[in-house]
């Protein structure tokens, strides 16, 4: 019989070539300019790792690192929250709640639409004396005055928070719900039946067996979260307003190559928020497996 | 958002346990705490709606009318909010612009994703595994880290304000190539492909014939996340186009916020309106498609 693998080639090729031309070139040749002062016209020249010390002393980029931990942060720890106290109730064997699948589809719904509709919807929503949501919560007695959301810091970042929990705390209900489908019930069962009030259960049986998930869900959402870009630029002015609180590493990466024309600087940037990915995603990788082999070891 | 929705099976069927005893003076109870968690989830259900509630009346009120309060009575602006919208943005455009790339990116990246998978599965050559691990350790760049270099590139090829590298790098779609070698390793038989070999058929028509319908449950998968991926994609097109008629949607949302249009409330939120209805229609009809997906995306991980 003739030899057929040389087909493997054929038809891996397309992939291949577009590959290469469109996503390794690309990084490669961003590698390049990140030594260099590009400026988008003329020649580059290669300023060597000038790029990188500036990178490490600007505090416009350590201060949009920061703003996108907090965030991230502050809606990581609510979306993962309710998610799995939704999960929790969904999936107790006592309550036997029903209407899942609606709640589901209704609590998914926002992370469908697209993010610039999002910022654009909440931008004109939380102005500050037309917004229609201080004039909700004026007239339902929960306010005095109106709140000015997008022109303070803080509330401004809270508000990006609290948008990012609503856009995505369904979608990782989904993913946890799809995660305890996976254990075996006949570990409820033995825990109904031994007595295990709902809290053990849920630290004893429910955590540590969705472990895999919860990491997925915090590796997708971190590497997600610290290319924050959309709604921050869409929300206010497009540079971080108010007072640089809404400038994330990427909206920084974006303004300086494409508004100021620091394309070498911008590259830099990109490498910055690269290493920065790794490193976090290495740490919640090591922290949630490195425990598992300990707690083995002592078994 | 139908409530008579069948439960996901996969999901719920293991919940469907025989009925435990529980004591008497439990019941009563645990229904009041029931009736409460039932009233809270009813509540959250409500704060996910509302915001297009809000969207939803105030895109037929008029300006005026929006400034002066908040009110659950829907205007009668509506075509007055939609003519000064259109004065100055042609939202159906966007639209038109954000469907054509969005149906050509996933049946491309399904196409020749499944094509590759069916080459890194099926067939064994030199440098095969190497490859397959390269293109992994690539799958976790993220995909600003090229963005200059991609822009520079697109400068380069002349190809910049046109649709090309929207389109055409979707062809390689590292991830969709993982999921559907994965898929079919464990659905698809090399003996079939042997028998089939044997019968006289070319490679490529037993790619056609009998790989592409084996992958297809999968690629369907892939093809909502490639979908909602480009149809929601910002700053690449943000970067790449520059004429406002071949703005896609996204874009032509950030547009809306910087033109005339913003004077206007009511068309501004009419134009939001616009461009987030349809897909909460198509929602409606595959949510639980969509939703099963995502189940099956994370598992599959």
């Amino acid at each position: 019989m003739k030899n057929l693998n040389k087909y493997g080639y054929f038809f891996i090729a397309p992939f291949w070539i577009v590959f290469l031309v469109f996503s390794i070139y690309p990084v490669a040749l961003t590698f390049y300019y990140s030594f260099t002062n590009y400026s988008g016209t003329g020649s580059a020249v290669v300023v060597g790792l000038s790029n990188y010390k500036r990178l490490l002393t600007d505090n416009y980029f350590v201060d949009a690192f920061f703003n996108t931990w907090k965030i991230w942060g502050i809606n990581f720890a609510l979306q993962i929250g309710i998610a799995l106290i939704l999960a929790a109730i969904f999936s107790d064997m006592r309550m036997k709640m029903k209407g899942q699948a609606f709640f589901r589809a209704i609590f998914y719904l926002p992370n469908l639409i697209t993010v610039s509709s999002v910022a654009l919807l909440f931008g004109i929503l939380l102005d500050w004396q037309h917004g229609s949501l201080n004039v909700v919560l004026m007239n339902l007695g929960f306010i005095n005055d109106p709140i000015d959301w997008l022109n303070k810091p803080a509330t401004a970042q809270i508000s990006v928070s609290l948008i990012l929990t609503w856009m995505w705390f369904g979608h990782s209900f989904i993913v946890i719900m799809a995660g305890i489908s996976g254990i075996s019930k006949d570990y409820y069962e033995a825990a109904l039946i031994d007595g295990a009030n709902r809290w053990q259960t849920l630290t004893k049986i429910t955590l540590p067996l969705l472990k895999p998930i919860l990491l997925y869900i915090m590796i997708t959402s971190l590497i997600g979260g610290l290319q924050l870009f959309d709604l921050p630029m869409l929300l206010t002015d497009g540079i971080g307003s108010p007072d640089g609180s809404l400038n994330t590493m990427v909206l920084y990466l974006y303004n300086q190559a494409f508004k100021y024309n620091n394309y070498g600087y911008a590259s830099a940037v990109a490498y910055g928020l690269f290493i920065i990915t790794v490193i976090f995603s290495a740490i919640v990788f090591k922290s949630m497996y490195g425990n598992q082999r300990k707690q083995a070891g002592q078994v | 958002m139908n409530s008579r929705v069948e439960p996901n099976k996969s999901i719920s069927a293991s919940w469907k346990a025989k009925p435990l005893p529980i004591p008497a003076s439990r019941n009563r109870k645990g229904k009041v705490i029931k009736g409460l968690i039932y009233t809270v989830l009813t509540l959250m259900a409500v704060v996910c709606f509302v915001p297009f509630l809000m969207m939803l009346i105030n895109a037929t009120r008029s300006n005026e009318a929006i400034l002066t309060g908040f009110t659950l009575v829907p205007g009668t602006s509506l075509l007055e909010n939609y003519r000064t919208m259109m004065e100055y943005v042609n939202i159906w455009n966007g639209f038109k612009n954000s469907l054509f790339i969005s149906v050509l990116v996933t049946v491309l990246s399904g196409y020749f994703s499944a094509l590759t998978a069916y080459g890194f599965a099926f067939y064994t050559f030199k440098g095969k595994n190497v490859l397959f691990v390269f293109m992994l350790v690539m799958m976790m760049v993220p995909g600003q880290l090229g963005l200059i270099g991609f822009y520079e590139l697109s400068k380069t090829l002349g190809i910049l304000d046109t649709y090309i590298p929207l389109i055409v790098p979707s062809i390689a779609s590292p991830f969709v190539v993982f999921f559907l070698r994965q898929y079919v390793q464990t659905t698809l038989h090399p003996s079939l492909i042997e028998s089939a070999r044997i019968d006289g058929a070319s490679e490529w028509r037993i790619f056609h014939t009998i790989g592409i319908p084996m992958m297809m449950p999968a690629v369907a998968t892939m093809s909502i996340f490639t979908f909602i991926g480009s149809w929601n994609n910002y700053i690449m097109p943000l970067v790449l186009i520059f004429s406002p008629e071949k703005y896609t949607l996204p874009v032509l949302m950030g547009f809306l916020k910087g033109s005339q249009v913003a004077q206007n409330l009511g068309s501004m939120y009419l134009g939001i309106a616009i461009s987030v209805v349809p897909i909460m229609i198509a929602f409606l009809f595959l949510s639980k498609y969509i939703i099963n997906s995502i189940s099956a995306g994370a598992i599959k991980e």
